[in-house]
């Protein structure tokens, strides 16, 4: 029989089979399977050094892994960094927000939301621009685009990071603890532009210790306990009926803060 | 025995015109190798941070032999060792300026490694995380960081370059040093020679000095 082979909508978009990741000796990641649809947003918890990080990380080959295999929407990596073509193309369709927001502080924030899309994209500097002030606008912070970040709060560096991955168009985006790194009085800003995303339907994967933004916003929630998926389901399953011993543990310890 | 000693004025302003002449020779030897050590300096500074070995070797060796030999020895070598091993003089002035080139280049390589290195790692992440190519990232994001912060580094480089040249006299360059040597050869007015030589070598490198700075100012607007 004849196999369609043509993506629809309900083929995952991100897809990880039995990835193992090691530093040195150490088993950072352990037989993760995880499939994420289009369109869904999943949020990933954790105690700190359980390997959240390494896994999103892992998905846009910032990291290598040593065994299984990542595809992303139909692009493969392979195990020690082999993929080629594969990887530029991955990365050119997921955006990645980082918890130091590392904006280009020698650049403007127009520039620093234009640039991919004009040296990746082949856009016009025009039409690169237009869409970099347009997504400024729609993060708020449209009167700051001539200022380089340096000059800017961290909740606007952060929200300039949200536009900027946005500026290339990704058909996800990945976010590492996008409000550690926030006084506490920033944090809403940010996570309202991140909740406004998931309602345009983004398909989102997110490292946070927000729960309160967690339960509000995932569709599922991913518990990784010492690099395994420990737990995983929605988030009033997870985070409020957790089932093995690591998760509620976890949780009151978060909970209580 | 008379020791009292005039400071002979005039005779100090006399030399000016004469010591003038080897002004030209000093910024083409300084400068010239200066730009030929910064491309030195790029590439191999570029190589020692290649995480291929036998890329790294050879930067290493360069740098170490270059950074570990007098200038003086380096031009000696190039202006008198050189031509009988390719069988034909050398100019001067292109000894010079190797020596200067090859000398700052090592030291350029070192200055450009740390700038690179110094770079924050989430700068690359990022630049490759929006799709950008190795080469884009370090184009874009990462060089024009790094060149700023080695500034003040090249611009003490430059400096050191600059007073190394007055050891080319050695090959007979008619450089700052040299003039001043043949003009005191037939007047004998060492002191206020040498003092017009040295205040010569300060305005060039004040002159640098001063410019370094408003670039410095310049590119730190913004950051
Ligand atoms: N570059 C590295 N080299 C060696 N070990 C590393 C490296 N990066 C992370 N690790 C280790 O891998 C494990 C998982 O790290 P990871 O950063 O993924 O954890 P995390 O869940 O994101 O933690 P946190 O909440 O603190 O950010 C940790 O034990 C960490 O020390
Ligand atoms: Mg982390």
């Amino acid at each position: 029989m004849n196999q369609d082979k043509s993506p629809s909508a309900a083929d995952p978009i991100v897809c990880l089979e039995k990835v193992n990741k090691f530093f040195g000796d150490l088993h950072v990641l352990k037989d993760i399977d995880l499939k994420v649809s289009p369109g869904e947003v999943v949020v990933i918890v954790g105690a700190s050094g359980s390997g959240k990080s390494t896994l999103i990380r892992c998905i846009n080959g910032l990291e290598e892994f040593q065994q299984g295999h990542i595809e992303v929407d139909g692009n493969e990596l392979l195990p020690h960094g082999k993929a080629g073509q594969a990887l530029q193309k991955i990365r050119t369709e997921v955006g990645m927000v980082f918890q130091q927001f590392n904006l280009f502080p020698h650049l403007s924030v127009l520039d620093n939301v234009s640039l991919a899309p004009m040296k990746v994209r082949g856009w016009s500097r025009a039409d690169a621009i237009e869409t970099a002030e347009r997504l400024l606008e729609r993060v708020g912070i449209s009167d700051q685009a001539a200022k380089h970040p340096g000059q800017l709060s961290g909740g606007q560096q952060q929200r300039v990071a949200l536009a900027r991955a946005l500026a290339m168009e990704p058909r996800l985006m990945l976010f590492d603890e996008p409000t550690s790194a926030l006084d506490p009085e920033m944090i809403g800003e940010v996570l309202d532009a991140m909740r406004e995303l998931a309602r345009e339907g983004m398909t989102m994967m997110i490292v946070t210790h927000e729960m309160g933004f967690a339960r509000e916003v995932a569709d599922r929630v991913i518990f990784i306990h010492q690099g395994e998926i420990a737990e995983e389901g929605p988030p009033e399953e997870v985070l409020d009926r957790p089932r093995n011993k690591p998760t509620q543990q976890f949780l009151s310890r978060v909970l209580k803060h | 025995m008379d020791v009292t000693f005039q400071f002979d004025w005039q005779a100090a302003f006399a030399s000016i015109p004469f010591l003038l002449e080897g002004i030209p020779y000093t910024l083409l030897i300084s400068f010239g190798g200066l730009a030929i050590g910064f491309l030195i300096g790029i590439l191999f500074g570029l190589l020692r941070i290649s995480p291929f070995a036998w890329l790294r070797i050879p930067a290493v060796a360069y740098i170490e032999i270059f950074r570990g030999t007098p200038v003086l020895v380096q031009v000696l070598f190039i202006f008198y060792g050189l031509p009988q091993l390719l069988g034909g003089p050398i100019n001067a002035l292109v000894a010079g300026i190797a020596a200067i080139a090859v000398n700052s280049g090592a030291y350029i390589s070192e200055i450009v490694r740390g700038g690179v290195q110094s770079i924050e790692r989430g700068q690359r992440e990022a630049g490759l995380s929006l799709g950008l190519s190795r080469r884009q990232t370090f184009r874009y994001i990462i060089w024009p960081q790094a060149l700023r912060r080695m500034i003040p580094a090249l611009g003490n480089q430059g400096i050191i370059s600059i007073k190394d040249t007055s050891l080319f006299s050695v090959i007979g360059v008619g450089e700052l040093v040299r003039q001043g040597q043949v003009y005191i050869a037939t007047t004998f007015n060492a002191l206020e020679v040498y003092l017009m030589v040295a205040l010569l070598y300060l305005a060039i490198t004040l002159s640098l000095s001063f410019a370094l700075r408003q670039l410095e100012r310049r590119g730190l607007v913004g950051q």
